[in-house]
């Protein structure tokens, strides 16, 4: 019964693990990515998840029960809405700062071709490669040299001072695309260089301005390094969470993160479904 | 308004970039010079004094040999290990993400929306004595009944190679995104076989993501001291944890800023000879194909 089979079996068997081969050699790909991007969320998901859970002592590390308590009282725990607060202000202060400044050196670097233009380049590249202890240090030198106390206003001017970078580069890829016929049209139409620049040019470029203020907000907000050096008393978010990694970490700790990254997300959301009705429509 | 701006027309890029490049001077290339002369000077906090005192230079280095080794060693291994994971997932992305690309890209960023500190305090639960990873590995015995995975150096190489994942991603993305399709069509057309046209014509194309993820990896892992100090133990401690308690328990300035000065050459002196590998090799032989 069973003698008689092989060779029938061999016949079918072949094209059959050539198809499964096939298909692993076709979907090996999408496996790997899928799991890469698991890879991606697995501590996001364990911060979400955590964030429910009941701690019974002062660090969050193993699970002890659902509770909603941690989501109905966030900033119950001392000293974290003031942390919270700070990161803000110093993100939403440092982003408006640092995207007039990368903005307008954007212009230059992009729109005229001028004497030093290499040596500009140049600055706005090194600190980008430079490691954010060094630079977190070297200011700290500066403050202690120049006598200055540190505090909010240090972090703020550090703050400033890494954003720019980051600002020019995304305004200047925005540029580099940029049709400058339209602007020899608003002046052949009669309008000045200030009206075709705030009429024309602004408009155009304002997705990038948009952009780089996200950015720099964003790495203003998650800065650990710099702040680290140069914070003096004040206390922001991830100082918060540095000085609660020792002590004790709250569960409030995974809330607030979890709500931050909630909103990015779908305020990224929003922009690419915005992008791709407006790219339909064109 | 007009004819001001024809009369001064050479002024204006300038007047443009003196706001944000003055920020840069005062606040970058300033605290680099009092750095530096914080490496060459001698004394007790608060009161340095300067003095060409190169042999800061040495003492570091000696002093902290095994951190700098170490340091570069887990920054390499991080940044080899993130560049495997990466590769294959940006390929996919910018080849099989179709009008989806912008959505995959945006889960890829999106974990790292979470703050820095607070995903590597995941980690730590995850790779917890209790938790589920360091079990699996007890029952397949890859671990002793009592190893662990938290405090040991594999703990803080993960750590690294995850954080500074989209520093990897994205440029790659990037790279891989602008290949023209037909390029690597045309590779088939002329027989040749999916893993020849890969390393002829996409690999080549897509070394300019290569190296700029490598550049933006490597970097900020070599001075990092955050995944030592909370996945790992003084065993674990590099040159950023040095660095960072000479400077903020110790207050040993002079020594602490010498090691900066030397982890940013050696640093340099890295990138300098990967560019060359990769430039004058692989980037030519790239173009002949």
């Amino acid at each position: 019964m069973t003698a008689a089979t092989p060779a029938v079996e061999l016949t079918t068997r072949l094209p059959a693990t050539t198809r499964a081969w096939r298909f692993v050699r076709r979907h090996v790909l999408d496996v790997y990515a899928l799991l890469a991007l698991a890879y991606l969320f697995l501590p996001i998901g364990i911060v979400v998840a955590f964030s429910f859970n009941n701690p019974l002592g002062r660090f969050n590390y193993t699970w002890q029960g659902f509770t909603f308590t941690n989501w109905t009282h966030p900033l119950s725990y001392p000293g974290l809405g003031g942390a919270i607060r700070v990161s803000i202000e110093i993100a939403l202060l440092s982003a408006l700062v640092s995207t007039l400044l990368g903005t307008l050196i954007a212009l230059a670097l992009v729109r005229y071709t001028f004497r030093g233009s290499a040596t500009t380049n140049l600055l706005i590249f090194i600190p980008m490669t430079t490691p954010e202890i060094v630079m977190g240090a070297s200011l700290l030198t500066l403050f202690l040299n120049w006598k200055i106390p540190q505090g909010f206003g240090t972090i703020l001017i550090a703050h400033i001072m890494f954003n720019i970078s980051y600002v020019v580069v995304t305004v200047r890829a925005r540029l580099v695309g940029f049709d400058r016929h339209l602007e020899e049209a608003a002046m052949d139409l009669g309008a000045n260089e200030l009206v075709t620049f705030w009429r024309v040019t602004l408009p155009l470029i304002a997705p990038g301005i948009l952009a780089a203020s996200l950015l720099a907000f964003a790495l203003s907000i998650d800065d650990f390094v710099i702040t680290y050096f140069n914070a003096g008393t004040v206390t922001t978010f991830p100082l918060f969470v540095w000085g609660a990694a020792r002590v004790a970490v709250p569960p409030q700790i995974n809330v607030v993160g979890t709500a931050i990254f909630a909103i990015a997300v779908l305020g990224m959301l929003a922009n690419i479904l915005v992008q791709n009705r407006r790219a339909k429509r064109a | 308004m007009g004819r001001f701006f024809h009369r001064t027309r050479w002024a204006t890029p300038y007047a443009l970039l003196t706001p944000g490049t003055a920020w840069l001077v005062v606040f970058f290339v300033v605290p680099m010079a009092y750095l530096a002369k914080m490496a060459l000077s001698q004394g007790l906090f608060p009161l340095f004094s300067f003095g060409w005192a190169w042999s800061n230079f040495s003492d570091a280095v000696s002093a902290y040999r095994t951190q700098f080794v170490r340091s570069l060693e887990y920054a390499g291994i991080a940044t080899v290990a993130a560049l495997l994971i990466s590769y294959p997932l940006a390929y996919w992305i910018a080849f099989r993400g179709g009008r989806w690309k912008n959505l995959f890209l945006l889960l890829v960023i999106a974990p790292f929306f979470v703050t820095y500190l607070i995903r590597t305090l995941a980690w730590e639960t995850i790779l917890s004595d209790g938790g589920p990873v360091v079990a699996v590995l007890r029952d397949v015995h890859v671990l002793g009944a009592d190893g662990r995975l938290l405090a040991t150096s594999a703990a803080v190489i993960a750590g690294i190679t995850y954080n500074f994942l989209p520093f990897m991603v994205l440029p790659l993305y990037v790279s891989l995104e602008q290949i023209d399709g037909r390029l690597i069509e045309a590779a088939g057309d002329l027989y040749s076989n999916p893993v020849v046209s890969f390393s002829r014509v996409t690999l080549p194309l897509s070394l300019p993501g290569v190296f700029a993820g490598v550049l933006l990896t490597f970097i900020p892992a070599a001075g990092d001291f955050i995944n030592a100090q909370l996945l790992g133990t003084p065993q674990q401690y590099m040159i950023g944890n040095v660095i960072q308690s000479q400077f903020l328990s110790l207050r040993n300035y002079p020594t602490a800023a010498a090691l900066s000065f030397v982890l940013m050459g050696a640093i340099l002196v890295l990138v300098l000879i990967f560019a060359r590998i990769l430039g004058t090799d692989r980037l030519t032989a790239g173009a002949a194909a």
